[in-house]
């Protein structure tokens, strides 16, 4: 199929493998941020290809992993009132809360919908108005500009019946975040390519001026993975950080400005708790004071919503990057997709899921689970 | 699920929500928590050795002759789209469960359940498809039943259906007689059904040029076991896809099955259809589809005689059954390296980003 065999090609592939053998010297330990690229990896067994001593940790780039047991909670709450309607993503209903998840709120007559788009949520409100219809707003930067369009089209038409749980999250924070940590290993990141399409890679500078870190904005198809990993393990080999795009067919500097602008217009940067992670200063978006009546947090009165996540869980030092899923002792016993013990295991995106289901029988045949 | 109370808390993970107390829309995915229904809840009533084959039909010998006898329910929304209706769907699926035995599909019954309030020219339209279907196939209706429920107890119309067919005494196919070596085989490209379902879903307006394959497909079963008597299993990948048909032939069958992405056909409109939606169409239902393992000797002619059947023009060799990875399904990708093709636990979700 055009604009995607080119980027799956074997011959292509194994020529950039080749390469990174020649350039790399010496053990190297990259991040990729995003969960759809952790998710290509895998389901490509890109990590079965790379020279030994190249290292790839799973960093905390899924939405729905990083969500936190309290927004969870809260949507769980909202979605149980019989006059609310609330829409999501699908991957959302599964995630556990801290009694039950979505599905079975669905399953208890509960009114939990899918769309793929939020715009489909502001269609049904319109058509039912005597239902309050909750979107349940997650994601990075990628889904954010979206859902701030249908905030701001709503307040536009003085649609009542319609309302967002907003919990985003920003990138930059994150990678922030996991540089200032004693334990860090991660010695280069493959940015994310989608939020860096909405947002440029202007902020990319800033981290690695910080840190002296070497980040290359990477696509999601296997050659754009091996690309960006050529890239970073080249800078790494030259003693040079600097922020390269692999993605240019997607990601300019400047990002998507239109995009940006009813960012702006709609949400405002906060403080957010990420699940397995903790509070991270000024990593997320929340609606602006201006679209409080649009704030279902406000209106159904669950901002006082507290769930207390284990401190200790191997699912933060997988989100960190400090561990394989494999490393835990109940990873593919105790916890499977079909009995999650954490969050990782949720979404295919998370990274313990995405062991799970693509690379469970390499683990079996090299002894190592 | 005995692991539910076994869980580990001092392993102090965010919270396991395990406890399955009420039936949720994944019990019927054709994934995991399908066969995990079936296995705890279903089959323990019901056991007997015809029944624990857990074929798509049970055969049984009746007077010396060898009877298939299978059953279906078709709640298929919408109940039209291109290609066909859930008439449509009723006949053809019941057909193949019979023909996946290698049976000559002979009688069906219709269970229709109607909701209050639906349009008559709507019932009429499928019955018309359901005359058509049948007679396409050459198998008559000989029984049925109607049954109303009030406006909101069902979804416009529910049908089942019934069928029985008659096995040549020669023919034994059952997921359970794979063995190494044996070469797996599909009659066409993948994801036909799913997609055009998902196309015409209110809330997901995609153009798409896709329509259901829903077909019947005895006679090119009829024609592959003209070919050749070595066939070991046949399967119609219907909900749960290529995937939950695959690993249910592992797993009955005890051996490893190693697939070949590039061998799988599948068109550019599901392809894309599915990337856009974060889909993996190794998932996404067929309905005029069949997957059959072979011994490795007969497959060449088996797949001579598929490709001479309209339903079997892009028959290919998918891939082998092997002694590695046993009771599991893998796929050796594009890029040469190889991954598992695992049951879903429940529906396919569409992915966040």
């Amino acid at each position: 199929m055009k604009y995607l065999d080119e980027y799956r090609d074997e011959k292509i592939a194994r020529g950039i493998v080749a390469e990174l053998g020649r350039r790399a010297t010496r053990p190297w330990v990259l991040m990729e941020i995003c969960g759809g690229q952790t998710h290509t990896l895998m389901r490509y067994g890109i990590d079965e290809m790379l020279p030994a001593g190249i290292e790839l940790v799973h960093g905390p780039g899924c939405p729905v992993c990083v969500t936190a047991l309290e927004t969870i909670d809260k949507a769980i709450e909202i979605a149980s009132r019989p006059d609310v309607t609330l829409i999501s993503y699908g991957d959302m209903l599964r995630v556990p809360g801290s009694h039950t998840d979505l599905f079975h709120v669905k399953a208890q007559g509960g009114d939990v919908r899918v769309v793929y788009s939020p715009t489909e949520a502001l269609k049904f409100a319109r058509a039912n108005p005597s239902r309050s219809v909750v979107f349940f707003a997650v994601g990075f930067e990628t889904t954010a500009p979206a859902n701030a369009m249908a905030v701001w089209q709503a307040k536009r038409e003085g649609l009542r019946n319609f309302s967002m749980l907003a919990s985003h999250v920003l990138v930059p924070p994150a990678i922030r975040a996991l540089m200032s940590s004693p334990r860090n290993r991660v010695q280069g990141f493959i940015g994310p390519g989608h939020v860096c399409t909405v947002m440029g890679y202007r902020e990319y500078e800033d981290l690695m001026r910080e840190f002296h870190v070497p980040i290359v904005v990477g696509g999601f198809e296997p050659l754009d993975l091996l690309e960006a990993i050529l890239m970073l393990v080249t800078q790494l080999e030259e003693g040079r950080a600097v922020v390269e795009n692999q993605y240019a067919r997607s990601v300019t500097y400047e990002g998507n400005l239109l995009a940006q602008k009813v960012l702006a217009e709609v949400f405002e940067v906060c403080d957010r708790k990420w699940r397995g992670i903790g509070g991270i200063p000024e990593s997320g978006l929340s609606l602006r004071e201006e679209y409080a009546d649009f704030d279902a947090d406000r209106i159904f009165g669950t901002e006082g919503v507290t769930a207390d996540e284990p401190a200790e869980c191997i699912s933060a030092e997988v989100l960190q990057g400090l561990k394989k899923p494999t490393d835990c002792s109940a990873f593919g016993t105790r916890c499977t997709p079909e009995n999650p013990l954490g969050a990782p295991m949720v979404s295919s995106e998370g990274a313990c899921a995405a062991y799970y289901q693509y690379r469970r029988h390499a683990m079996a045949a090299s002894g190592n689970h | 699920m005995p692991q539910e109370t076994k869980l580990d808390l001092a392993l102090n993970c965010p919270i396991p929500i395990a406890a399955r107390d009420s039936i949720l829309l994944g019990h019927g995915s054709g994934g995991r928590m399908s066969g995990d229904l079936l296995r705890n809840v279903l089959l323990p009533a019901l056991q007997n050795p015809v029944l624990d084959r857990l074929d798509d039909q049970a055969i049984v010998d009746v007077g010396g002759s060898l009877i298939a006898f299978t059953t279906d329910s078709f709640v298929v929304k919408p109940l039209f789209f291109p290609g066909g209706d859930i008439g449509t769907l009723a006949v053809n699926g019941t057909v193949n469960d019979l023909a996946m035995g290698g049976a000559e599909p002979l009688f069906l019954s219709l269970a229709l359940i109607l909701e209050e309030g639906l349009p008559l020219d709507t019932l009429r339209r499928v019955m018309e498809s359901i005359r058509v279907a049948a007679a396409l196939a050459g198998v008559a209706v000989v029984t049925g039943d109607t049954k109303v429920v009030e406006k909101g107890s069902g979804d416009g119309l529910f049908v089942n259906t019934s069928g029985i067919g008659l096995v040549p005494s020669a023919v034994r196919l059952s997921a359970d007689q794979s063995r190494p070596g044996d070469r797996v085989l599909l009659s066409g490209t993948i994801g036909d059904h799913g997609i055009t379902i998902l196309s015409q879903r209110e809330g997901l307006e995609f153009e798409s040029a896709v329509a259901s394959d829903t077909a019947a497909l005895h006679t090119l079963v009829a024609d592959m076991l003209r070919a050749s008597s070595e066939i070991r299993c046949l399967r119609d990948p219907t909900r749960g896809g290529l995937s939950s048909s695959l690993n249910e032939i592992a797993a009955r069958s005890r051996v490893g099955i190693e697939l070949e992405e590039k061998a799988i056909p599948i068109r550019e409109e599901v392809q894309g259809a599915c990337e856009m939606l974060g889909l993996d169409p190794l998932y996404v239902a067929n309905e005029g589809k069949l997957l059959a393992i072979v011994e490795p000797t007969a497959a060449e002619m088996i797949l001579d005689a598929m490709h001479q059947h309209p339903l079997g023009h892009n028959a290919r060799i998918i891939g082998t059954v092997t002694d590695a990875h046993r009771g599991m399904v893998t796929l050796r990708t594009r890029l040469g390296t190889s991954r598992i093709v695992d049951l879903l636990s429940g529906d396919q979700l569409p992915r966040i980003c």
